[in-house]
């Protein structure tokens, strides 16, 4: 479905990608800080949200990565004592920049698109604002920016007060291509946010899983780390410790493309009953 | 589950659709243009000019207003040409601006020449044109927005274009009753009719698949927009079918309930779209059941090559 980084030939790099593992994620949101200040993301607004330590919220055109805290009363380890204790989740969010990824898919004017890396990164100077991608995602990365627009001069005709345009988490792409890690990777204090070739990183998880799971971790799981699963894997995967729907992400979640063929098929089904039926309102009960 | 669906604090999974009270809207719009397209060139053939002629002005008149609709959603109207840089199959959105230029380009000029009559060759290219684009465009917007991660949008992928392309049907036929006198108005009329009954039992059908996920067609703004829409299209194409065919005055009666019926239908899939995109339990539990029937989560427990079931 997806336009693959095979499609750039020569000029395709190694897939690189993030790798998160939340065991180790303090939750001090330097990776938020440092990606709102490299990507100069205005700022939108401080709320409180009365979830645990999160006052973001959610992934949005202003928040490409975000923590998520759950506090729960869950034994850490399944072979301890059983005493159930406060046990807090944290989880940095961030955009999965899918194998098979349906914002990418359905953009209509081709802004979003495949970079050498493989991830998915959206051209703000071709980006206008349809919206399309918003509900496509199923993970609901990405969405509109309505803050006031920053262009000096409005267009004469048709111009709008807010940005408008949509916005999410580029994996940097502008360090990537000078040869640096992403800011929220480079600044992560624990290693919980890892970057590199997405094989590597597979590895590495695969090779920590284990080793949680041998210590009895309660509900270790890895999260988008399968090439198989119904987006192709993630560019970025995780390493949670519960069900991912416990962290507010979809237990599986397919690309909407998937089902493309079968729907446009239906729908060219659909179209020619719809022109037979309307001439044939001409033969039936033409008495009239 | 048994201790119900999990999400986190309560807050959606997927994001809501941005779009905005113009793209249910050209919904109608778009619909009623594509089957006045067809209505007009099948009148034309089987010789019912007068009907051929009020379906022209319709449809010339819906795919004007339509493109209007769409660039005033847009977050950056100004850069709308941005739909026509590329031509991609997998966004039909794209495709769907193709279609709508083309189709809404052809019909409009057609209407055009029809009014000033002149150029009947590059007339009839354009009555080719508008009809064959015609159907496309009154059914793609269902894979439009079936092509998301929206619940209760992607599950009824089967039943959307099939209920559209009866919604605008309906509306086509009832528009022209409105215009037209009822003598010359027996096609449409039976038009509305019996795209009212199809989609009657189209949206049935829907809403039976759609099982828990259906709900959303019962509370809230989507499901007032649907009993506005059984309320209006059924009453409309009841009084056609009882007194249309004699009485002028119930014939513009019916037609302007049965289009202000399809309207609500439009709004009502609208807002079942943000009504199902808004609660988690929508999103999360369909993938959780399939999730356990393919046996536990998609979330990797433990790596398959280290338990030796790969394969």
């Amino acid at each position: 479905m997806s336009s693959g980084i095979a499609e750039w030939a020569d000029e395709a790099k190694t897939r690189v990608g993030f790798f998160t593992d939340t065991s180790v994620c303090i939750g001090c949101k330097a990776c938020e800080v440092a990606c709102k200040e490299w990507n100069l993301i205005p700022q939108d607004g401080q709320d409180f949200l009365a979830r645990s330590y999160d006052n973001t919220g959610e992934l949005n055109g202003e928040t490409w990565r975000h923590v998520a805290f759950i506090e729960q009363e869950k034994p850490l380890h399944t072979n301890g004592d059983g005493t159930t204790g406060l046990r807090w989740l944290m989880e940095s969010d961030v955009c999965k920049h899918c194998t098979h990824a349906a914002c990418l898919d359905v953009c209509p004017t081709g802004s979003l698109f495949r970079t050498e890396f493989g991830t998915v990164v959206v051209q703000e100077d071709i980006c206008n604002g349809c919206g399309y991608c918003v509900p496509a995602c199923p993970f609901g990365v990405l969405d509109k920016r309505h803050l006031p627009a920053t262009t000096d001069k409005p267009p004469l005709f048709l111009g709008k007060k807010e940005d408008g345009r949509v916005w999410k988490c580029t994996l940097c792409y502008d360090r990537l291509r000078g040869g640096h890690e992403p800011a929220c990777a480079k600044a992560c204090p624990t290693k919980s946010i890892q970057f590199g070739p997405l094989d590597e990183l597979r590895e590495r998880a695969d090779a920590r899983l284990e080793k949680l799971q041998d210590e009895g971790w309660n509900g270790a799981q890895l999260y988008l780390r399968d090439p198989d699963d119904g987006i192709g894997g993630g560019g970025a995967f995780f390493l949670l410790l519960d069900d991912p729907e416990v962290y507010g992400l979809p237990p599986d979640p397919v690309v909407t493309t998937s089902h493309l063929g079968a729907m446009w098929t239906n729908m060219a089904a659909a179209a020619a009953v719809f022109a037979v039926g309307i001439a044939g309102t001409f033969l039936w009960g033409s008495h009239d | 589950m048994t201790d119900g669906v999990r999400s986190y604090y309560g807050h959606p999974v997927i994001k809501e659709p941005t779009w905005t009270w113009e793209i249910p809207c050209y919904f109608f719009t778009g619909g009623l243009a594509g089957a006045s397209a067809v209505l007009s060139t099948a009148s034309k053939l089987f010789g019912n000019e007068k009907l051929s002629r009020v379906a022209l002005y319709v449809g010339a008149t819906a795919d004007a207003v339509s493109p209007g609709l769409l660039i005033s959603d847009l977050g950056r109207p100004e850069r709308f040409h941005h739909m026509l840089r590329v031509f991609k199959v997998t966004s039909p959105m794209n495709v769907g601006s193709w279609v709508l230029l083309v189709s809404g380009g052809a019909s409009s000029t057609q209407a055009l020449l029809e009014l000033l009559g002149v150029l009947k060759p590059v007339k009839i290219a354009a009555e080719v044109a508008s009809t064959v684009f015609g159907p496309p465009l009154a059914t793609y917007t269902g894979v439009l927005i079936a092509d998301t991660a929206v619940p209760v949008w992607h599950e009824a992928r089967r039943e959307l274009p099939w209920l559209f392309g009866a919604s605008a049907a309906a509306s086509a036929g009832a528009a022209a009753c409105v215009f037209l006198d009822p003598a010359d108005a027996g096609p449409a009329r039976r038009l509305a009719i019996g795209g009212v009954a199809a989609e009657g039992g189209l949206m049935r059908a829907m809403e039976l698949r759609l099982g828990e996920v259906g709900e959303v067609y019962q509370y809230g703004a989507a499901g007032s927009f649907a009993r506005a829409a059984k309320g209006l299209a059924g009453a409309g194409a009841a009084l056609l079918a009882l007194r249309g065919r004699r009485s002028r005055a119930a014939a513009v009666v019916g037609g302007a309930l049965v289009c202000a019926g399809e309207l609500c239908l439009r709004w009502s899939v609208y807002k079942a779209g943000i009504q199902s995109a808004r609660d988690p339990k929508y999103t999360v539990q369909p993938q959780r059941e399939r999730a356990s029937r393919n046996g536990g989560s998609k979330a990797t427990t433990l790596p398959a090559a280290r338990t030796g079931s790969a394969g």
